[in-house]
Protein backbone atom coordinates (compact mmCIF):
# COMPACT_ATOMS: atom_id res chain seq x y z
CA UNK A 1 0.00 0.00 0.00
CA UNK A 2 1.12 3.52 -0.69
CA UNK A 3 0.71 6.70 -2.19
CA UNK A 4 2.33 7.76 -5.84
CA UNK A 5 2.16 11.56 -7.70
CA UNK A 6 1.32 11.44 -11.15
CA UNK A 7 3.26 14.64 -12.68
CA UNK A 8 2.25 15.68 -15.74
CA UNK A 9 4.65 18.35 -17.60
CA UNK A 10 3.77 21.23 -20.22
CA UNK A 11 7.16 20.74 -21.24
CA UNK A 12 10.50 18.80 -19.42
CA UNK A 13 9.19 15.62 -20.28
CA UNK A 14 10.02 13.28 -23.15
CA UNK A 15 7.89 14.09 -26.15
CA UNK A 16 4.93 12.46 -26.49
CA UNK A 17 3.92 10.01 -29.27
CA UNK A 18 0.99 11.98 -30.56
CA UNK A 19 2.66 15.19 -29.88
CA UNK A 20 0.25 17.98 -31.75
CA UNK A 21 -0.92 20.74 -29.54
CA UNK A 22 -4.31 21.16 -28.11
CA UNK A 23 -5.39 24.18 -30.10
CA UNK A 24 -4.32 21.95 -33.64
CA UNK A 25 -7.03 19.37 -32.43
CA UNK A 26 -10.58 19.33 -33.75
CA UNK A 27 -13.09 20.74 -31.02
CA UNK A 28 -14.49 17.29 -30.13
CA UNK A 29 -11.04 15.76 -29.83
CA UNK A 30 -10.32 18.29 -27.00
CA UNK A 31 -13.83 17.39 -25.64
CA UNK A 32 -13.04 14.42 -25.38
CA UNK A 33 -9.65 14.29 -23.98
CA UNK A 34 -11.20 16.98 -20.95
CA UNK A 35 -14.14 13.63 -20.32
CA UNK A 36 -11.28 10.89 -20.45
CA UNK A 37 -9.63 12.70 -17.54
CA UNK A 38 -12.61 13.83 -15.37
CA UNK A 39 -13.51 10.41 -15.82
CA UNK A 40 -10.84 8.34 -15.24
CA UNK A 41 -10.75 10.76 -11.40
CA UNK A 42 -14.39 9.79 -10.96
CA UNK A 43 -13.22 5.99 -11.62
CA UNK A 44 -10.90 6.54 -9.06
CA UNK A 45 -12.71 7.82 -6.46
CA UNK A 46 -15.42 5.28 -7.03
CA UNK A 47 -12.49 2.24 -6.02
CA UNK A 48 -11.17 4.55 -3.36
CA UNK A 49 -7.78 5.21 -4.54
CA UNK A 50 -7.98 8.86 -5.25
CA UNK A 51 -6.68 11.25 -3.08
CA UNK A 52 -6.02 14.68 -4.90
CA UNK A 53 -5.61 16.64 -8.05
CA UNK A 54 -4.63 20.21 -9.06
CA UNK A 55 -3.73 21.73 -12.01
CA UNK A 56 -1.24 24.79 -12.40
CA UNK A 57 -1.10 27.86 -14.72
CA UNK A 58 2.10 27.97 -16.70
CA UNK A 59 2.70 30.93 -15.78
CA UNK A 60 5.16 31.41 -12.26
CA UNK A 61 8.76 32.17 -11.37
CA UNK A 62 11.64 31.89 -9.33
CA UNK A 63 12.06 33.64 -6.10
CA UNK A 64 14.76 33.67 -3.50
CA UNK A 65 15.87 35.35 -0.49
CA UNK A 66 18.05 38.28 -0.81
CA UNK A 67 19.49 39.24 1.94
CA UNK A 68 18.20 40.88 5.49
CA UNK A 69 15.70 44.35 5.05
CA UNK A 70 15.50 43.55 1.18
CA UNK A 71 12.68 42.16 -1.09
CA UNK A 72 13.06 38.66 -2.54
CA UNK A 73 14.32 38.40 -6.05
CA UNK A 74 12.54 36.84 -8.56
CA UNK A 75 13.64 35.46 -11.98
CA UNK A 76 11.06 34.51 -14.36
CA UNK A 77 8.74 34.14 -16.22
CA UNK A 78 10.33 30.49 -16.58
CA UNK A 79 12.98 29.93 -19.57
CA UNK A 80 12.00 28.03 -22.44
CA UNK A 81 14.00 25.63 -21.22
CA UNK A 82 12.66 25.06 -17.98
CA UNK A 83 11.10 21.53 -17.20
CA UNK A 84 7.10 22.76 -16.72
CA UNK A 85 4.45 20.83 -14.47
CA UNK A 86 1.36 21.28 -16.05
CA UNK A 87 -0.48 19.45 -13.03
CA UNK A 88 -0.90 16.17 -10.30
CA UNK A 89 -3.07 13.44 -9.25
CA UNK A 90 -2.32 12.17 -5.75
CA UNK A 91 -3.34 8.25 -6.08
CA UNK A 92 -3.13 5.87 -2.90
CA UNK A 93 -2.90 2.25 -3.97
CA UNK A 94 -1.92 -1.51 -2.90
CA UNK A 95 0.73 -2.21 -5.18
CA UNK A 96 3.78 -0.24 -7.78
CA UNK A 97 1.76 -2.37 -10.02
CA UNK A 98 -1.77 -0.68 -9.39
CA UNK A 99 0.35 2.84 -9.82
CA UNK A 100 2.16 1.79 -12.92
CA UNK A 101 -1.22 0.46 -14.34
CA UNK A 102 -3.11 3.58 -13.91
CA UNK A 103 -0.32 5.72 -15.08
CA UNK A 104 -0.46 3.87 -18.55
CA UNK A 105 -4.17 4.21 -18.06
CA UNK A 106 -3.53 8.06 -17.94
CA UNK A 107 -1.42 9.04 -20.26
CA UNK A 108 -3.69 6.86 -23.04
CA UNK A 109 -5.86 10.10 -22.74
CA UNK A 110 -7.03 10.41 -26.35
CA UNK A 111 -5.48 13.73 -28.25
CA UNK A 112 -5.06 14.92 -32.03
CA UNK A 113 -7.36 12.00 -34.41
CA UNK A 114 -9.10 10.85 -31.37
CA UNK A 115 -5.76 8.24 -31.30
CA UNK A 116 -3.95 8.32 -27.84
CA UNK A 117 -1.52 11.20 -26.68
CA UNK A 118 1.30 8.10 -25.32
CA UNK A 119 2.22 10.77 -23.02
CA UNK A 120 5.32 10.15 -20.56
CA UNK A 121 3.54 11.02 -17.21
CA UNK A 122 6.29 11.29 -13.61
CA UNK A 123 5.35 8.49 -11.37
CA UNK A 124 6.89 9.27 -7.82
CA UNK A 125 6.39 7.23 -4.57
CA UNK A 126 5.39 9.17 -1.48
CA UNK A 127 8.06 8.38 1.45
CA UNK A 128 5.64 5.56 3.85
CA UNK A 129 4.99 6.46 7.24
CA UNK A 130 7.34 5.09 9.98
CA UNK A 131 5.27 2.36 11.26
CA UNK A 132 5.38 1.93 15.13
CA UNK A 133 5.74 -1.89 14.32
CA UNK A 134 9.24 -1.84 12.71
CA UNK A 135 10.77 0.70 15.98
CA UNK B 1 -32.69 19.11 13.98
CA UNK B 2 -33.84 21.56 11.13
CA UNK B 3 -30.24 22.82 10.21
CA UNK B 4 -31.45 25.57 7.88
CA UNK B 5 -33.69 27.48 10.78
CA UNK B 6 -30.50 26.70 13.62
CA UNK B 7 -28.26 28.61 10.79
CA UNK B 8 -31.01 31.09 10.37
CA UNK B 9 -31.08 32.08 14.33
CA UNK B 10 -27.17 32.16 14.75
CA UNK B 11 -26.54 36.05 14.17
CA UNK B 12 -29.31 36.60 16.51
CA UNK B 13 -28.38 34.22 19.45
CA UNK B 14 -25.09 35.41 19.17
CA UNK B 15 -27.18 39.11 19.30
CA UNK B 16 -28.34 37.58 22.81
CA UNK B 17 -25.66 36.42 24.36
CA UNK B 18 -23.46 39.94 23.49
CA UNK B 19 -26.67 41.82 25.00
CA UNK B 20 -26.00 39.35 28.13
CA UNK B 21 -22.01 40.63 28.89
CA UNK B 22 -20.56 38.06 26.36
CA UNK B 23 -17.79 39.52 24.20
CA UNK B 24 -18.30 38.63 20.96
CA UNK B 25 -15.72 36.18 20.54
CA UNK B 26 -16.86 33.90 23.08
CA UNK B 27 -20.56 34.61 22.20
CA UNK B 28 -19.92 33.32 18.81
CA UNK B 29 -17.85 30.27 19.94
CA UNK B 30 -20.46 29.13 22.47
CA UNK B 31 -22.88 29.40 19.44
CA UNK B 32 -20.92 27.30 17.03
CA UNK B 33 -20.00 24.54 19.89
CA UNK B 34 -24.22 24.36 20.16
CA UNK B 35 -24.76 23.86 16.34
CA UNK B 36 -21.79 20.98 16.31
CA UNK B 37 -23.79 19.43 19.46
CA UNK B 38 -27.32 20.23 17.57
CA UNK B 39 -25.37 17.99 14.53
CA UNK B 40 -23.87 15.38 16.53
CA UNK B 41 -27.13 14.63 18.94
CA UNK B 42 -30.16 15.08 16.37
CA UNK B 43 -32.20 17.15 18.66
CA UNK B 44 -35.13 18.38 17.86
CA UNK B 45 -36.49 20.82 20.31
CA UNK B 46 -39.83 22.22 19.90
CA UNK B 47 -38.44 25.86 20.48
CA UNK B 48 -35.37 26.08 18.27
CA UNK B 49 -34.66 29.42 19.09
CA UNK B 50 -34.60 28.43 22.99
CA UNK B 51 -33.07 25.83 22.57
CA UNK B 52 -29.88 27.05 21.03
CA UNK B 53 -29.67 30.25 23.64
CA UNK B 54 -30.08 27.96 26.17
CA UNK B 55 -27.45 25.17 25.01
CA UNK B 56 -24.97 28.51 23.79
CA UNK B 57 -25.65 29.89 26.99
CA UNK B 58 -24.32 26.93 28.91
CA UNK B 59 -21.63 26.48 26.36
CA UNK B 60 -20.72 29.72 27.02
CA UNK B 61 -20.58 29.50 30.91
CA UNK B 62 -18.66 26.01 30.55
CA UNK B 63 -15.80 27.88 28.83
CA UNK B 64 -16.11 30.85 31.30
CA UNK B 65 -15.60 28.31 34.22
CA UNK B 66 -12.63 26.29 32.30
CA UNK B 67 -10.90 29.29 32.12
CA UNK B 68 -9.18 29.80 35.52
CA UNK B 69 -7.76 33.13 34.28
CA UNK B 70 -11.17 34.55 33.96
CA UNK B 71 -12.56 34.35 37.56
CA UNK B 72 -13.81 37.78 37.83
CA UNK B 73 -15.42 37.24 34.41
CA UNK B 74 -16.95 34.25 35.44
CA UNK B 75 -18.58 36.07 38.56
CA UNK B 76 -20.10 38.40 36.34
CA UNK B 77 -21.50 35.57 34.27
CA UNK B 78 -22.80 33.74 36.69
CA UNK B 79 -25.41 36.77 37.57
CA UNK B 80 -26.90 35.55 34.67
CA UNK B 81 -28.71 38.64 33.77
CA UNK B 82 -32.48 39.50 32.31
CA UNK B 83 -32.38 38.70 28.30
CA UNK B 84 -32.69 42.54 26.86
CA UNK B 85 -35.38 43.81 24.81
CA UNK B 86 -35.99 42.44 21.56
CA UNK B 87 -33.03 43.96 19.15
CA UNK B 88 -32.22 40.87 16.94
CA UNK B 89 -32.59 43.00 13.93
CA UNK B 90 -30.05 45.66 14.91
CA UNK B 91 -28.41 42.75 16.66
CA UNK B 92 -28.19 40.62 13.20
CA UNK B 93 -27.01 44.46 11.20
CA UNK B 94 -24.10 44.48 13.84
CA UNK B 95 -23.16 41.32 13.26
CA UNK B 96 -22.87 41.99 9.16
CA UNK B 97 -20.53 45.08 10.00
CA UNK B 98 -18.72 43.53 12.38
CA UNK B 99 -17.51 40.04 10.53
CA UNK B 100 -17.31 42.77 7.37
CA UNK B 101 -14.89 45.01 9.80
CA UNK B 102 -12.32 46.91 7.59
CA UNK B 103 -9.49 46.00 9.52
CA UNK B 104 -9.64 42.59 8.00
CA UNK B 105 -8.47 40.98 5.09
CA UNK B 106 -11.57 39.84 2.38
CA UNK B 107 -10.42 35.92 3.12
CA UNK B 108 -10.78 36.67 7.39
CA UNK B 109 -14.56 38.38 6.64
CA UNK B 110 -15.65 35.88 4.31
CA UNK B 111 -14.66 33.28 6.55
CA UNK B 112 -16.12 34.95 9.72
CA UNK B 113 -19.14 36.35 8.03
CA UNK B 114 -20.08 32.80 6.96
CA UNK B 115 -19.59 31.52 10.61
CA UNK B 116 -21.02 34.24 13.02
CA UNK B 117 -23.88 35.42 10.19
CA UNK B 118 -24.45 32.39 7.85
CA UNK B 119 -24.60 29.92 11.19
CA UNK B 120 -22.33 27.55 9.37
CA UNK B 121 -19.58 25.21 10.90
CA UNK B 122 -16.14 25.65 10.05
CA UNK B 123 -15.87 22.04 8.41
CA UNK B 124 -18.38 23.42 5.86
CA UNK B 125 -16.43 26.74 5.10
CA UNK B 126 -13.55 24.60 4.95
CA UNK B 127 -14.84 22.41 2.26
CA UNK B 128 -16.07 25.55 0.21
CA UNK B 129 -12.91 26.84 0.05
CA UNK B 130 -10.65 23.42 -0.43
CA UNK B 131 -8.58 24.09 2.51
CA UNK B 132 -8.01 22.12 5.77
CA UNK B 133 -10.55 22.45 8.24
CA UNK B 134 -7.53 23.67 10.99
CA UNK B 135 -6.43 26.25 8.54
CA UNK B 136 -9.73 27.54 8.63
CA UNK B 137 -10.20 27.23 12.05
CA UNK B 138 -6.88 29.28 12.75
CA UNK B 139 -8.02 31.70 9.99
CA UNK B 140 -11.47 32.57 11.55
CA UNK B 141 -9.45 32.81 15.24
CA UNK B 142 -7.36 35.38 14.15
CA UNK B 143 -10.22 37.45 12.44
CA UNK B 144 -11.98 37.49 15.73
CA UNK B 145 -9.00 38.65 17.53
CA UNK B 146 -8.77 41.55 14.98
CA UNK B 147 -12.25 42.60 15.82
CA UNK B 148 -11.90 41.71 19.21
CA UNK B 149 -11.65 46.09 19.85
CA UNK B 150 -14.68 46.48 17.92
CA UNK B 151 -17.17 47.68 20.03
CA UNK B 152 -20.65 45.63 18.84
CA UNK B 153 -22.92 49.27 19.02
CA UNK B 154 -20.36 50.54 16.40
CA UNK B 155 -22.04 51.75 13.19
CA UNK B 156 -20.62 49.96 10.02
CA UNK B 157 -20.63 50.97 6.17
CA UNK B 158 -22.71 48.77 4.47
CA UNK B 159 -20.88 48.79 1.31
CA UNK B 160 -17.76 46.85 2.85
CA UNK B 161 -20.40 44.08 3.76
CA UNK B 162 -22.12 44.29 0.24
CA UNK B 163 -18.57 43.41 -1.58
CA UNK B 164 -18.35 40.45 1.13
CA UNK B 165 -21.27 39.10 -0.08
CA UNK B 166 -20.48 39.65 -3.21
CA UNK B 167 -17.01 37.71 -2.80
CA UNK B 168 -19.11 34.68 -1.46
CA UNK B 169 -21.34 35.10 -4.34
CA UNK B 170 -18.61 34.52 -6.95
CA UNK B 171 -17.16 31.64 -5.11
CA UNK B 172 -19.75 29.05 -6.43
CA UNK B 173 -20.07 25.65 -5.22
CA UNK B 174 -17.49 23.38 -4.51
CA UNK B 175 -17.83 20.49 -1.50
CA UNK B 176 -21.32 20.52 -0.55
CA UNK B 177 -21.88 23.61 0.64
CA UNK B 178 -23.60 26.11 -2.23
CA UNK B 179 -21.89 29.22 -1.53
CA UNK B 180 -23.86 31.19 -3.55
CA UNK B 181 -26.97 30.03 -2.77
CA UNK B 182 -25.64 30.91 1.01
CA UNK B 183 -25.14 34.93 -0.16
CA UNK B 184 -28.29 35.01 -1.44
CA UNK B 185 -29.73 34.07 1.76
CA UNK B 186 -27.57 36.69 3.45
CA UNK B 187 -27.73 39.56 0.93
CA UNK B 188 -31.68 38.96 1.09
CA UNK B 189 -31.61 38.84 5.15
CA UNK B 190 -29.48 42.27 4.60
CA UNK B 191 -31.52 43.75 2.37
CA UNK B 192 -34.58 42.98 4.53
CA UNK B 193 -33.15 44.92 7.06
CA UNK B 194 -31.30 47.95 5.90
CA UNK B 195 -33.51 49.09 2.80
CA UNK B 196 -30.39 50.12 1.47
CA UNK B 197 -30.49 50.79 -2.65
CA UNK B 198 -27.03 48.73 -3.15
CA UNK B 199 -27.59 45.78 -1.07
CA UNK B 200 -31.49 45.34 -3.32
CA UNK B 201 -29.22 45.64 -6.18
CA UNK B 202 -26.86 43.36 -4.68
CA UNK B 203 -29.26 40.86 -4.42
CA UNK B 204 -30.86 41.28 -7.90
CA UNK B 205 -27.52 41.31 -9.08
CA UNK B 206 -27.26 37.55 -7.36
CA UNK B 207 -30.52 36.02 -8.47
CA UNK B 208 -30.09 37.32 -12.23
CA UNK B 209 -27.09 35.25 -12.15
CA UNK B 210 -28.27 32.22 -10.43
CA UNK B 211 -31.09 32.38 -12.71
CA UNK B 212 -28.66 31.58 -15.26
CA UNK B 213 -26.24 28.90 -14.01
CA UNK B 214 -28.46 25.48 -14.92
CA UNK B 215 -27.49 26.94 -18.31
CA UNK B 216 -23.77 28.01 -17.58
CA UNK B 217 -22.37 24.80 -18.25
CA UNK B 218 -22.94 21.68 -20.09
CA UNK B 219 -23.74 18.35 -19.15
CA UNK B 220 -19.97 17.40 -19.39
CA UNK B 221 -18.81 20.24 -17.13
CA UNK B 222 -17.81 22.46 -20.27
CA UNK B 223 -18.28 26.36 -20.09
CA UNK B 224 -21.57 27.76 -21.64
CA UNK B 225 -21.20 31.05 -23.16
CA UNK B 226 -24.00 33.60 -22.42
CA UNK B 227 -25.59 33.96 -26.57
CA UNK B 228 -25.21 29.97 -26.50
CA UNK B 229 -27.02 29.35 -23.69
CA UNK B 230 -29.96 27.15 -23.42
CA UNK B 231 -32.51 30.03 -22.45
CA UNK B 232 -35.39 27.59 -21.59
CA UNK B 233 -33.47 26.71 -18.77
CA UNK B 234 -33.46 29.83 -17.05
CA UNK B 235 -35.08 30.48 -13.76
CA UNK B 236 -38.24 32.28 -14.73
CA UNK B 237 -38.86 32.91 -11.24
CA UNK B 238 -35.17 34.13 -9.96
CA UNK B 239 -35.44 35.86 -13.65
CA UNK B 240 -39.03 37.95 -12.55
CA UNK B 241 -37.58 38.18 -8.57
CA UNK B 242 -35.08 39.54 -9.49
CA UNK B 243 -35.78 42.51 -11.92
CA UNK B 244 -38.67 43.54 -9.34
CA UNK B 245 -36.47 44.03 -6.99
CA UNK B 246 -33.91 45.91 -9.14
CA UNK B 247 -36.85 48.46 -10.21
CA UNK B 248 -37.70 48.88 -6.93
CA UNK B 249 -34.22 50.17 -6.14
CA UNK B 250 -33.79 52.26 -9.17
CA UNK B 251 -36.93 53.65 -8.56
CA UNK B 252 -35.05 55.18 -5.47
CA UNK B 253 -33.02 56.98 -7.84
CA UNK B 254 -29.89 56.50 -5.76
CA UNK B 255 -27.63 54.74 -8.40
CA UNK B 256 -24.68 52.35 -7.45
CA UNK B 257 -22.63 50.14 -9.12
CA UNK B 258 -24.12 46.84 -8.01
CA UNK B 259 -27.96 48.46 -9.13
CA UNK B 260 -26.11 49.41 -12.84
CA UNK B 261 -24.67 45.56 -13.03
CA UNK B 262 -27.66 44.35 -12.13
CA UNK B 263 -29.42 46.29 -14.55
CA UNK B 264 -27.20 44.89 -17.45
CA UNK B 265 -27.98 41.20 -15.81
CA UNK B 266 -31.77 42.19 -16.53
CA UNK B 267 -31.06 43.21 -20.01
CA UNK B 268 -29.62 39.60 -20.84
CA UNK B 269 -32.46 38.38 -19.01
CA UNK B 270 -34.80 40.01 -21.21
CA UNK B 271 -33.93 38.79 -24.40
CA UNK B 272 -35.85 35.28 -25.39
CA UNK B 273 -32.72 34.80 -27.98
CA UNK B 274 -29.20 36.46 -28.02
CA UNK B 275 -29.93 38.41 -30.87
CA UNK B 276 -32.85 40.07 -29.36
CA UNK B 277 -30.08 41.73 -26.86
CA UNK B 278 -30.52 45.16 -26.67
CA UNK B 279 -27.25 45.65 -26.70
CA UNK B 280 -27.37 49.62 -26.81
CA UNK B 281 -28.86 49.71 -23.31
CA UNK B 282 -26.50 47.77 -21.91
CA UNK B 283 -23.57 50.17 -23.33
CA UNK B 284 -25.37 52.64 -21.66
CA UNK B 285 -25.14 50.99 -17.90
CA UNK B 286 -21.71 49.80 -18.56
CA UNK B 287 -20.93 54.33 -19.28
CA UNK B 288 -23.13 54.61 -15.78
CA UNK B 289 -20.91 51.91 -14.79
CA UNK B 290 -17.51 53.30 -15.60
CA UNK B 291 -18.72 56.41 -14.23
CA UNK B 292 -19.45 55.38 -11.23
CA UNK B 293 -16.56 52.89 -10.30
CA UNK B 294 -13.90 54.18 -12.73
CA UNK B 295 -12.90 50.34 -13.02
CA UNK B 296 -10.82 48.86 -15.28
CA UNK B 297 -12.67 45.92 -15.72
CA UNK B 298 -16.28 48.34 -16.05
CA UNK B 299 -14.41 49.36 -19.32
CA UNK B 300 -13.26 45.96 -20.12
CA UNK B 301 -17.09 44.83 -20.49
CA UNK B 302 -18.32 47.89 -21.86
CA UNK B 303 -15.52 47.32 -24.92
CA UNK B 304 -17.72 43.81 -25.66
CA UNK B 305 -21.02 45.54 -25.39
CA UNK B 306 -19.52 48.28 -27.54
CA UNK B 307 -18.71 45.38 -29.89
CA UNK B 308 -22.00 44.16 -30.14
CA UNK B 309 -23.81 47.35 -30.63
CA UNK B 310 -21.83 49.23 -33.30
CA UNK B 311 -19.51 46.26 -34.21
CA UNK B 312 -16.11 44.89 -33.72
CA UNK B 313 -14.36 47.56 -34.90
CA UNK B 314 -15.49 49.99 -32.46
CA UNK B 315 -15.34 47.51 -29.77
CA UNK B 316 -11.68 46.86 -30.44
CA UNK B 317 -11.17 51.14 -30.49
CA UNK B 318 -12.75 50.11 -27.25
CA UNK B 319 -10.45 48.01 -25.87
CA UNK B 320 -7.34 50.39 -27.18
CA UNK B 321 -6.28 52.10 -24.23
CA UNK B 322 -6.61 49.25 -21.59
CA UNK B 323 -4.07 47.39 -19.54
CA UNK B 324 -3.66 44.26 -21.87
CA UNK B 325 -2.63 42.49 -18.47
CA UNK B 326 -6.04 43.04 -17.67
CA UNK B 327 -7.86 39.68 -16.77
CA UNK B 328 -9.53 38.25 -19.56
CA UNK B 329 -8.24 41.29 -22.32
CA UNK B 330 -6.79 38.82 -24.53
CA UNK B 331 -10.12 36.43 -24.46
CA UNK B 332 -11.90 39.55 -25.38
CA UNK B 333 -9.45 40.73 -28.03
CA UNK B 334 -9.57 37.41 -29.38
CA UNK B 335 -13.37 37.43 -29.51
CA UNK B 336 -13.67 40.80 -31.14
CA UNK B 337 -11.05 40.00 -34.16
CA UNK B 338 -12.77 37.19 -34.63
CA UNK B 339 -16.08 38.80 -35.41
CA UNK B 340 -14.14 41.15 -37.45
CA UNK B 341 -13.26 38.42 -39.97
CA UNK B 342 -9.25 37.55 -38.37
CA UNK B 343 -9.67 34.21 -37.65
CA UNK B 344 -6.05 33.40 -37.89
CA UNK B 345 -4.99 36.38 -35.18
CA UNK B 346 -7.90 35.41 -33.23
CA UNK B 347 -6.92 31.65 -32.83
CA UNK B 348 -3.00 33.16 -31.58
CA UNK B 349 -4.68 35.61 -29.35
CA UNK B 350 -7.00 32.30 -27.58
CA UNK B 351 -3.88 30.24 -27.39
CA UNK B 352 -2.51 33.24 -25.50
CA UNK B 353 -5.15 33.84 -23.48
CA UNK B 354 -6.25 30.17 -22.64
CA UNK B 355 -2.40 30.12 -20.75
CA UNK B 356 -3.26 33.10 -18.89
CA UNK B 357 -7.10 31.91 -18.22
CA UNK B 358 -7.84 32.25 -14.57
CA UNK B 359 -9.56 28.84 -13.90
CA UNK B 360 -9.83 25.36 -15.81
CA UNK B 361 -13.78 25.38 -17.18
CA UNK B 362 -12.42 29.21 -18.90
CA UNK B 363 -7.92 27.90 -20.16
CA UNK B 364 -10.55 24.51 -21.64
CA UNK B 365 -13.30 27.07 -23.22
CA UNK B 366 -10.79 29.35 -24.67
CA UNK B 367 -8.79 26.18 -26.08
CA UNK B 368 -11.46 24.89 -27.75
CA UNK B 369 -12.16 28.30 -29.44
CA UNK B 370 -8.52 28.32 -30.85
CA UNK B 371 -9.55 24.53 -31.64
CA UNK B 372 -12.49 25.33 -33.62
CA UNK B 373 -10.92 28.66 -35.44
CA UNK B 374 -7.98 26.61 -36.29
CA UNK B 375 -10.24 23.67 -37.75
CA UNK B 376 -11.74 26.00 -39.92
CA UNK B 377 -8.70 27.49 -41.34
CA UNK B 378 -7.78 24.06 -42.08
CA UNK B 379 -10.34 24.17 -44.10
Amino acid sequence: MGKYLLLKHYRGAPASVNDVPMDQWEPDEVTAHLKYMNDFADRLKSTGEYVDSQALSPEGTFVRYDGEGRPPVTDGPFAETKDLIAGWMVIDVETYERALELAGELSAAPGAGGKPIHEWLELRPFYGVHATATE
Amino acid sequence: MNEALLKELVPEVIGVLVRRGADFAAAEDAVQDALVESVRTEVSPRDPKGWLITVSWRKFLDAVRADTSRRRREEQAEAEPEPGPCEAVDDTLQLYFLCAHPSLTPASAVALTLRAVGGLTTRQIAAAYLVPESTMAQRISRAKKTVSGVRFEQPGDVSTVLRVLYLVFNEGYSGDVDLAAEAIRLTRQLAAITRHEEAAGLLALMLLHHARRPARTGPDGTLVPLAEQDRGLWNTRLISEGIGILQAALGRDRLGEFQAQAAVAALHADARTAEETDWVQIVEWYDELVALTDSPLARLNRAVAVGEADGPRAGLAALAGLDPALPRYTAVEAYLHERDGDPARAARLYVQAARSAPNIPERDHLTRQAARLNARLRG
